[in-house]
């Protein structure tokens, strides 16, 4: 057993590891157990990796600079981790991503420094042997290009989630013949590289892969963030997965893929819960087509005070609450888990019903309603709830709007026609808290406010909620209360 | 604005237009409101209550908006430029209509309030017919000398009633779901076969005639005159129901016509004495033959028919409590500003329906308003190009589609050299892998899942390690770092990871 046959072994625990994480999400009692593998293989994998580097010969300075890279980057990230507000975890993630795709950038550049810089090396001369030179040039300049978008991508996405850029879609002319054009020019770039490796050539792909990341990202709506995100998430997966290949590290290729899958799936329940394609949300937003069925017929909305909604929800035996963004915006999701906690407490019967787009990132919500110590066998998925909202009494819609969106299902003419929603007006009565009347991301008129069992409670979605509780204290005394009266 | 709520005048009138409860919602849309002494009285409502609501006391005929149940007997009490809203039935009154139209006043009818989902909330006939029909059952349990329901007893075997509901409107609906949760054997008959949905909804027996005839007259919500052939089979079935049924109630009615005649006098003698028939109908001339509106009749065989009219109004605080909510509905349709001051919008179909007279103006009959009550009637929208592409392709293209993918992936692998031969297989394994241990990750988990593959995406902290010790000082910058940003993500990851998943608590 050699140290390098040990490191071999190692990768492939290591590996295993990864699955088993991955596997123990299947189920909230496994996750932790599942994360804790996860960390147990990240540990194995560097303890391999770093005995290999002592076994080629690294000398004392180069170890010491790695220990301390290691040791920064641990300090930076424990302490982004403790500090990030879970409401700020779409740009987390996104940033993360950023990461991961530099990182491969910069291993492409190195592999293209270590090999094809110098045509006449042992390294280049070893490769020419088993006739993978060409191959390499090919792994070099695909893995550069995968992580250059997914650094500008992610960039961009950091930037529009977080509001330091505006999310709404950028609009070039020919923008879909601009993204074409520079995968085109990937393709001829790349032939060019393989026949010659030359370093202009590798700049230059950088450079438009830098670009096609920042536009394809720059032309996506806010409100599509969540497929974008979880898209990134695949492309820095096939980003490790392409700096796996040139380094010809399995390792790096398997949790490449599992990652690179992990998101191509989120992805693709994404699109499914909006109804659209992958390409169709890649080439742009609703904005094109939506005005036309913005008009229509509109009707009248009738409005409801906290008090009201409170003598409501009182006197309801099963209440559902179903989150959109616009919580997560008005920070609502602490009054809302005192809200459910005092309606249970009273044997009201409360579940949330989350639509899979709902917030910026896939699961978005549920980590929301987690932090503020909601149950989390009470927060259902749509297809979980969707039959039961005929028999609940009251359904409170905080921040949502399009995922409840009644044209889906009966105008074959809206814009959103056939996405699967919340079908929250079968309930009794149906409250939707909201700022003002404006549209939702779609930028379709939501009929669910004019029916005759839905009525409106404008304002902050915070305050309203807080303003329920306070009645609700009034109408429902307090268990130890009702303890002295019985 | 001030809202006054009159003392109805007949004694027999026992409603009243609005209650505590809505003399409350009243003055939340900016009005003062003016109650009649002893207005409430006949329904329970007490002076000392209207004005604990925040009501005055005093003559309601003076105020800006006179609420009533019926019409008023004096109207020159109304003040010029009064708004007076009330059950004023237009279309059986026309004296009254003529006689409202000679003052300086607005005059709006609650009972033509047309059929359209919008004006549900402020439609009177509906709330007091469903009274009505409830109360009618009650009144037809209180003649009938036998349990509804049937029983097994030690003094021996009790049969159900037999009840039959013709016409399953609002009222027949109510008597259908009152009958029912008595215990009794409901049947309903009625010429629109599509509520038969309903009435068996409300555990009752739906009978049909026969197959509807079509027709292209304007659909206004309302049952119509139908044909004398219909006639004849209806007939048919109403003679053989009438050897079967105990209790008949009838509410079969026809806007501005008589109530067509159901049950003839013959039928009625081929009922067993002890029967009872309510003709909820009676005011307009009745279904039954024999009637009397408003009187209790004993037919020779022993059948009690009861022409009650007021049926709705036997249940006064119930009846006072649906229709004041129904004005409050109107009220606050005709206050846009929520400021207290009335607005009358002609161009609102529903305002304008209601209007028998406006400012001294006759503006009765109002044009007639086509309503929908099945949603089926809505044009089918031309086709939609929808901009997704269809998911379920020809299958053959499929197959086509997937051998040449096949074959492309084979061609591209066998092409390649050895070495990377044994990657392209970790590779393509490593994905199927992935993507069954993805599909099976908790939905509610999909954040912790993208945190978690962040951290372990910073495996490639591996791929920088290898490289730095080439000796090479521009790759060693370089890997360095990617050493620091990888290390970001896999300790970030992590721990953000565990502190979201520690959140999750079960309940």
């Amino acid at each position: 057993m050699t140290i390098a046959t040990a490191a071999t072994a190692a990768y492939i625990v290591a590996a295993l590891f990864f699955i088993r994480a991955l596997a123990g999400l299947s189920r909230h009692e496994s996750a932790r157990l599942g994360n804790t593998y996860g960390m147990l293989g990240m540990a194995v994998a560097l303890v391999a990796t770093i005995a290999l580097t002592i076994d080629d010969g690294i000398d004392v300075p180069a170890f010491a600079l790695l220990v301390a890279a290691i040791a920064v980057g641990a300090l930076i990230g424990l302490n982004r981790a403790r500090a990030v507000e879970m409401t700020a975890m779409p740009e987390l993630i996104a940033l993360l991503h950023s990461f991961v795709g530099l990182a491969a950038v910069l291993v492409g550049w190195s592999g293209y420094l270590h090999v094809e810089r110098h045509p006449g090396g042992t390294e280049a001369a070893a490769l020419a042997r088993e006739d993978m030179l060409g191959i390499h040039s090919a792994e070099v300049f695909i893995g550069v290009f995968i992580g250059a978008v997914t650094l500008t991508g992610s960039v961009v996405a950091f930037g529009k989630l977080s509001g330091k850029m505006k999310s709404a879609p950028l609009m070039l002319p020919g923008k879909n013949l601009l993204n074409v054009g520079a995968l085109v020019v990937f393709a001829a770039l790349t032939v060019v590289f393989v026949v010659e490796p030359q370093a202009w050539a590798l700049v230059a792909v950088t450079a438009v892969a830098l670009l096609l990341g920042w536009h394809l990202v720059a032309s996506i709506g806010g409100g599509d963030m969540p497929v974008v995100v979880s898209m990134l998430n695949s492309y820095s997966g096939w980003a490790a997965a392409a700096s796996g290949f040139l380094l010809g590290n399995d390792l790096l290729i398997i949790v490449g893929a599992l990652v690179g899958s992990s998101g191509a799936y989120l992805s693709a329940i994404m699109c499914k819960a909006m109804n659209r394609s992958f390409l169709s949300v890649i080439a742009g937003g609703f904005g094109l087509e939506a005005p036309a069925a913005s008009g229509g017929e509109q009707g009248r909305h009738r409005e409801i005070t906290a008090e009201e909604t409170a003598e409501a929800l009182a006197g309801a035996s099963s209440v559902i609450i179903t989150p959109g963004y616009g919580m997560a915006v008005a920070q609502a999701q602490g009054p809302v888990a005192d809200l459910t906690a005092r309606l249970r407490d009273h044997g009201v019967q409360v579940r949330f019903g989350i639509h899979p787009v709902a917030g910026r990132l896939p699961g978005h919500m549920n980590v929301l309603l987690a932090e503020a110590k909601v149950p989390y066998d009470l927060v259902l998925e749509m297809d979980e709830i969707n039959d039961d909202f005929g028999t609940a009494d009251v359904v409170l819609v905080i921040g949502a709007n399009d995922i409840v969106n009644p044209a889906a299902e009966e105008d074959p003419t809206s814009p959103i026609a056939g996405m699967p929603v919340l079908e929250v007006w079968n309930a009794q009565q149906v409250v939707v808290f909201k700022r003002s009347m404006a549209t939702g991301y779609a930028g379709v008129q939501n009929p669910l406010f004019f029916r005759d069992n839905t009525q409106m409670l404008f304002g902050d979605a915070k305050e309203r909620v807080t303003d329920i509780l306070q009645a609700l204290k009034h109408l429902t005394p307090t268990r130890e209360k009702a303890g002295t009266r019985s | 604005m001030i809202i006054g709520v009159r003392k109805e005048d007949p004694p027999g009138e026992r409603r009243v237009a609005a209650t505590p409860d809505t003399v409350t919602q009243l003055q939340k849309l900016g009005y003062e409101v003016v109650v009649e002494s002893d207005a409430g009285a006949g329904s329970g409502f007490t002076d000392d209550r209207y004005e604990a609501a925040g009501a005055a006391i005093g003559d309601a005929d003076a105020a800006d908006v006179v609420l009533c149940v019926g019409p008023p007997e004096r109207l020159d009490a109304l003040r010029p430029g009064a708004t007076l809203i009330g059950l004023l039935s237009p279309r059986f009154k026309p004296e009254l209509v003529e006689e409202l139209a000679k003052r300086p006043i607005t005059a709006l009818s609650l009972d033509a309030v047309p059929r359209i989902s919008r004006a549900q909330s402020m439609d009177v006939l509906s709330s007091m017919a469903n009274i009505a029909g409830y109360r009618a059952v009650i009144e037809a349990a209180h003649e009938f000398g036998r349990f509804f329901t049937g029983q097994v007893t030690a003094a021996g075997k009790v049969p159900p009633a037999k009840v039959l509901v013709a016409g399953a409107g609002v009222a027949g609906l109510a008597a259908i779901g009152a009958a029912s949760s008595l215990g009794a054997i409901v049947r309903a008959t009625d010429p629109r076969p599509e509520v038969a949905d309903q009435v068996r909804s409300l555990g009752g027996d739906y009978l049909a005639v026969a197959e509807p005839e079509a027709d292209d007259a304007p659909d206004t919500g309302y049952a119509k005159e139908m044909s004398d052939d219909y006639n004849v089979r209806a007939a048919a079935l109403y003679a053989d129901q009438c050897r079967d049924v105990d209790i008949i109630v009838t509410t079969a009615l026809i806007p501005g016509r008589p109530a067509p005649t159901l049950i003839t006098a013959e039928m009625v003698a081929t009922m067993r004495p002890g029967s009872v028939i309510v003709d909820m109908a009676a005011a307009n001339g009745g279904n039954v033959e024999g009637t009397v509106p408003g009187e209790r009749v004993v037919t020779p065989n022993g059948v009690v028919i009861l022409g009650y009219t007021d049926l709705a109004g036997r249940l006064p605080a119930q009846a006072s409590q649906l229709y004041g909510t129904n004005l409050v509905n109107l009220i606050r349709l005709m206050t846009p500003e929520r400021n207290g001051v009335l607005v009358l919008d002609f161009d609102d179909v529903v305002q304008r329906s209601m209007t028998v007279v406006r400012e001294g103006e006759l503006a009765w009959p109002p044009p007639p308003v086509a309503v929908s009550a099945a949603p089926a009637a809505v044009q089918p929208a031309p086709e939609v190009v929808a901009d997704t592409p269809s998911r379920t392709a020809n299958p053959v293209v499929r197959r086509v589609g997937v051998a040449v993918a096949a074959a492309a992936m084979f061609g591209l692998i066998a092409l390649s050299p050895a070495a990377l031969q044994v990657h392209l297989t970790v590779f393509a394994l490593a994905i199927v892998i992935g993507y069954y241990v993805i599909g099976n990750v908790h939905h509610a988990l999909h954040t912790p899942l993208m945190s978690v593959t962040n951290a372990i995406s910073g495996i490639i902290v591996v791929g920088a390690l290898v490289q730095i010790s080439s000796g090479n000082a521009a790759i060693t910058v370089l890997s360095l770092a990617a050493i620091l940003l990888a290390s970001i993500n896999v300790f970030g990851g992590f721990a953000v990871t565990r502190r979201m998943l520690a959140m999750f608590i079960r309940s």
